[in-house]
């Protein structure tokens, strides 16, 4: 009988749960039903700094379906230590504590929430909640702020210290060649499709359940455990989609801490939901600026980096980025030193957004680089292979793999890079200036402790599950194709759970380690299965397998197979059924170290990506469209081309968004940012967007984590704009150091 | 948003005696109301919806123009064969504006009586003097990337962000108003005001008066005509400068050109002074150039947007060539044209 073509890992799919989203069935935090629910809205702070001196409810309470305001001032009793309050990112400081006492930090802290029985009564009378401040003087000008730069203490876990090598100040002395100067990064907010929502529900025990908005259901768990005393028992936290978060979820947002205060206090079920406008009352790509000094033979060959970095944190927290790091490691050069420094302003914490610190750092050098090729009059792509480092330049060890070097290659073919004009202003379409630019991406290949279990019933229905979230990254495929791959079931009969803090413990989803750690633990459980199978199997009259071990066997169509003789097949019924079993369940734990990855222990794990960008400027006004991207990736293994293909689109057009369009403006008077909302805070439309090519080049790599994968979470984001940026200097001979580049940094 | 009264009237008469009151907003698309009653920046006591009053079709004018009705909506109007052949560049401009979703429900009048986006608008905790009399004006010195560089006070340097007023000032447009009053029109260069200092008023309309429709007189302005809206990202973004232009070229010259700027004013920004220097002119970079710096005479940068007005100066000669050649800028291929 001829079987349909076996779907598992590195098939192209389409994601499992996409029905669900498309056609609103999926529910996210604030689309839970829930009976007898109250709606909470914030009260954001109008100052930036200072203390509240008092709070008029009058008439806020008035309001027909007000049942509470809450401040800080009646609030019940929440924990108070730094410690209670640390979320699984630990960043070093005083963590925000929403509704504490009367201090103000940040512009839009949430002061209050007013509860009512429906959304717009509470939102009606929060705006009649009447607060006086006094006001203390602010900084959220980063540029001053930049003034009292610093090396923080206590560094972040996950930051790595840049090394040096060499003398470079000596080196970029000597060179007869040099490019040096400041590189700008706006700030820029996440503004995920999904606003931040919980919706807590209430149990007469006291327990509560919780839709939340986050990237970590396991890390929200914790936290509200321990800053309200919960036993762990009481508290059970759902994410089960997630409308995106780009990081602003990796860390428990206010709304959560604010509905289980509500829900606590009052003993009733409580949402809030934050509006557009309230998303940028927390997290944000830090502000940088990044002094890079490069200096190179007439060769093109470099003999000098010094790169100084900046970023923005608040003054409660240090929040630190790798930023400095990736041009160290990428290129060959004998002379590197490099800094990384914050520096406080009056916001929020700063926050992972997407590839923090290579998106930012990566990118800005990359600029410089192009510059630097240009000085030398070499090829842009010339240039990067002339420096080419096949290993980790920085700290001097192997990567397990980089196939940058055919990245490059592919990626240039697809884009008729040969064809390219060296000189800048040398290439026209019509009344437009056209310019190709390239850049080099980077990022980390990591893999995080994380485990799952996996459920074989008798009528063949496999659940995998796991506590990991799905951000619309695909989670929820990932799992079942490894499911599909490991036990040869076809997708119909496998469901994947996640999102719930009750399931098989997982990280916050981030830094794209999901796919490879998830997939691993999905892989150990269903071959625990497949051994349990496999015993059972024996239990058979007549022992058909004989003593095959789980080597001289494979799983395929819901059947036992043995290797050398295929048409010797048990049927996982049968097997079960001869153990009297109805199900089978194990749970695995997925540990950095087994497999292969001992070998790369001591090794770089990163992936790589080489961007071409083709622009076409209307340099007289300014207008600049991003025609082509070709992006040509080095991510170890594919799971899934079809989802994978999707990251990396979107990695690429809020590159795009990076290059040309985000950027958050703050009124350093008020100390608060000023396009709080989605009409003038702007990320590529449709009409931005052209033709994106994506390249997944051949990287296998037994090494970095046990599936060979190393995730596409954030590569894609990382370089874009600078090849985007390098591109408009092609077109216009206008070099461009402050992203994004709006349309008055190129007219006139 | 705050608690209010509701009635939704069956004829134009009753709307408008619904509507004497105090603090009355009438609703037809919403697509802006709603979200200022969201974002307590308006706070009406009274909201009339007037969605079910006859003034949703096109009617023909003695004389050859068109009357669109005050409760069509933008797209239905923009995508309307009389007015895509006959006024192409209203057409244009509609379709520059803000995405499909919000062209569908915004209608012609709610176009006209839109608020201005400035940041400082939207923000209840920052100072503003169109939202709250006297409380200051938070953009001078503040963000203001997106203000006026032409007819501000010291009160206030909003814009209007229409795009289809842009292209209605260009075609002496009538705007038809009803009110306790009785019936009036108000030319289009009259509509819309300067803000001086009452920033809180963007129009002439009496307290209670609705807008019926709005009048195109007959012209000819079906070859050499664009519409050029210039902003920080191709599509569902506010005009940075917007160039409507409508000309009419006898013999290779220049017989009437008629120019007005959006983004750059309290008001679409025309001045028929102006645009006598065009009068005659053969199309050139020079006599583009001379027109550009007349209509521009006085323009004033805040800080953050000075550079708005070399943009609108090179916006203005461009708009002027692709109107003089014939060439309209196209709103689906963002290519410059």
């Amino acid at each position: 009988m001829a079987t349909a073509a076996k779907i598992g890992i590195g098939s192209a799919i389409n994601r499992v749960d996409g029905v669900e989203k498309v056609t609103g069935t999926a529910r996210y935090a604030a689309e839970h039903p829930v009976e007898n629910l109250l709606y909470g809205y914030i009260v954001e702070a109008a100052i930036a700094k200072g203390r509240i001196v008092s709070i008029d409810e009058e008439a806020a309470r008035a309001v027909p379906g007000v049942v509470e305001v809450i401040t800080h001032l009646n609030r019940p009793h929440v924990a108070w230590t730094d410690h209670s309050y640390k979320d699984e990112l630990k960043i070093p400081g005083s963590p925000f504590r929403p509704l504490y006492d009367d201090r103000i930090q940040f512009s839009q802290q949430p002061i209050a929430l007013v509860v009512a029985e429906t959304f717009e009564a509470a939102r009606f009378a929060a705006s009649l909640v009447e607060v006086a401040y006094e006001a203390e003087a602010h900084n959220t000008d980063f540029e001053v702020a930049v003034g009292d730069k610093y090396v923080p203490k206590k560094k972040r876990s996950g930051y790595m210290a840049p090394k040096n090598r060499g003398d470079a100040a000596q080196a970029f002395a000597d060179a007869p060649l040099k490019v040096s100067g400041d590189y700008r990064l706006a700030p820029e907010h996440h503004n995920p499709m999904e606003m931040f929502a919980s919706t807590v529900e209430w149990h007469c025990d006291g327990s509560i359940t919780v839709w939340d908005k986050t990237q970590g259901s396991q890390g929200v768990h914790a936290y509200l455990a321990s800053v309200f005393g919960f036993s762990r028992k009481k508290v059970r936290v759902l994410n089960p989609y997630v409308g995106g978060a780009f990081g602003s979820g990796l860390r428990p947002q206010h709304q959560v801490f604010l509905a289980v205060l509500a829900a606590k206090m009052l003993e009733r079920s409580v949402r809030v939901t934050m509006t557009r406008q309230q998303m940028f009352s927390h997290a944000y790509r830090p502000q940088a600026v990044q002094s890079i000094a490069l200096g190179a033979e007439t060769t093109g060959k470099l003999t000098a980096i010094r790169n100084a970095a900046t970023t923005s944190t608040s003054r409660y927290e240090d929040n630190m980025e790798n930023v400095v790091t990736w041009g160290l490691m990428n290129y060959d050069c004998p002379n590197a030193d490099a800094e990384y420094t914050v520096a406080q302003v009056d916001t929020p914490t700063s926050a992972d957004m997407r590839a923090p610190g290579a998106a930012t750092g990566m990118t800005l050098f990359e600029i410089a680089i192009d510059e630097m090729a240009y000085v030398a009059k070499v090829d842009p792509l010339e240039f990067r292979l002339v420096n080419y480092s096949p290993i980790d330049a920085m700290n001097g060890t192997p990567y397990t793999s980089k196939a940058l070097r055919e990245a490059f290659r592919e990626g240039a073919e697809a884009f008729g890079w040969s064809e390219r004009s060296a000189e800048p202003r040398s290439m026209r379409d019509g009344k437009e200036l056209v310019g190709w630019g390239c850049a080099t991406g980077m990022w980390d290949a990591q893999f995080s402790k994380t485990s799952a279990s996996a459920k074989l019933t008798a009528n063949g229905h496999l659940e995998v599950a796991c506590a990991t979230s799905d951000i619309g990254t695909g989670s929820y495929t990932v799992m079942t194709l490894v499911a599909a791959e490991t036990l040869g079931l076809p997708p119909e009969q496998i469901t994947a759970k996640l999102g719930d803090s009750d399931l098989p413990t997982a990280p916050v989803e981030g830094g794209s380690w999901g796919a490879a750690s998830t997939g691993a633990a999905v892989q150990l459980a269903c071959q625990a299965v497949g051994k349990k199978l496999l015993k059972t199997a024996g239990k058979i009259a007549g022992a058909p397998l004989g003593d095959a071990k789980m080597d001289d066997v494979l799983f395929e169509d819901g059947c036992i197979v043995l290797k050398d003789t295929p048409t010797v097949r048990v049927p996982f019924g049968d097997a079960m059924h001869a153990a009297d079993l109805t199900e089978i369940e194990e749970e695995e734990t997925a540990a950095p170290g087994f497999g292969d990855m001992w070998k790369g222990l001591h090794k770089s794990k990163n992936t790589h990506s080489a961007i071409f960008a083709e622009v076409k400027v209307d340099e007289e006004l300014g207008v600049v469209r991003v025609t082509r991207i070709v992006d040509a990736v080095a991510a170890g293994r594919i799971i899934n081309p079809k989802t994978a293909r999707s990251q990396i689109l979107g990695g690429v057009v809020m590159g795009m968004g990076m290059a040309l369009h985000e950027e958050t403006f703050p009124d350093h008077r008020l100390g608060r940012w000023m396009n709080h909302n989605f009409g003038e805070y702007h990320v590529p439309v449709h009409a931005d967007i052209h033709d994106i090519q994506v390249i997944f080049v051949d990287e296998p790599d037994s090494e970095v984590t046990p599936l060979g994968v190393k995730g596409l979470g954030e590569i894609g984001i990382v370089g874009t704009a600078a090849a985007i940026a390098n591109a408009i200097f092609h077109a216009t001979g206008k070099r461009v150091r402050s992203l994004p580049i709006t349309i008055d940094k190129i007219l006139g | 948003m705050n608690r209010f009264d509701y009635a939704r009237p069956a004829s134009v008469a009753e709307a408008v005696q619904a509507g004497a009151g105090e603090q009355v907003r009438y609703l037809a698309g919403g697509t802006n109301l709603i979200d200022l009653m969201k974002e307590n920046v308006d706070r009406p006591m009274t909201v009339i919806d007037i969605n079910r009053l006859p003034l949703g079709v096109i009617e023909e004018l003695d004389g050859g123009g068109l009357r669109l009705g005050a409760l069509l909506p933008n797209a239905d109007t923009a995508w309307d064969a009389r007015v895509e052949q006959r006024y192409p560049l209203l057409s244009s401009a509609i379709l520059a504006g803000a995405s499909p979703q919000l062209r569908n429900a915004a209608t012609n009048g709610g176009n006209l009586n839109q608020r201005t986006r400035c940041y400082y608008f939207y923000d209840v905790a920052t100072p503003c003097n169109k939202r709250e009399p006297g409380s200051g004006c938070g953009a001078i010195g503040g963000v203001n990337r997106i203000h006026a560089i032409l007819g501000a006070s010291d009160q206030c340097i909003a814009t209007h962000p229409s795009d289809m007023c842009v292209a209605l000032a260009v075609l002496d447009a009538t705007v038809q108003v009803t009110g306790p009053d009785g019936d009036r029109s108000i030319p289009i260069a009259d509509y819309h005001r300067l803000p001086g200092d009452e920033p809180w008023r963007d129009n002439t309309l009496k307290p209670g008066e609705l807008v019926t429709g709005i009048d195109l007189p007959a012209e000819d302005f079906t070859q050499n005509y664009t519409y050029l809206k210039l902003r920080d990202r191709l599509s569902y973004a506010f005009a940075l400068v917007s160039i409507a232009v409508a000309m009419r070229v006898e013999d290779g010259a220049i017989a009437e050109a008629r120019v007005a700027l959006g983004g750059v004013a309290h008001k679409p920004w025309r001045s028929t002074e102006a645009e006598k220097l065009l009068k005659g002119q053969q199309p050139s970079p020079q006599a583009f150039g001379a027109f550009a710096d007349a209509l521009l005479a006085g323009a004033v940068g805040q800080g953050e947007n000075d550079f708005k007005i070399l943009l609108a100066r090179k916006g203005i000669i461009r708009a002027l060539k692709q109107a003089a050649e014939a060439t309209p800028q196209s709103q689906t291929d963002k290519r410059v044209a």
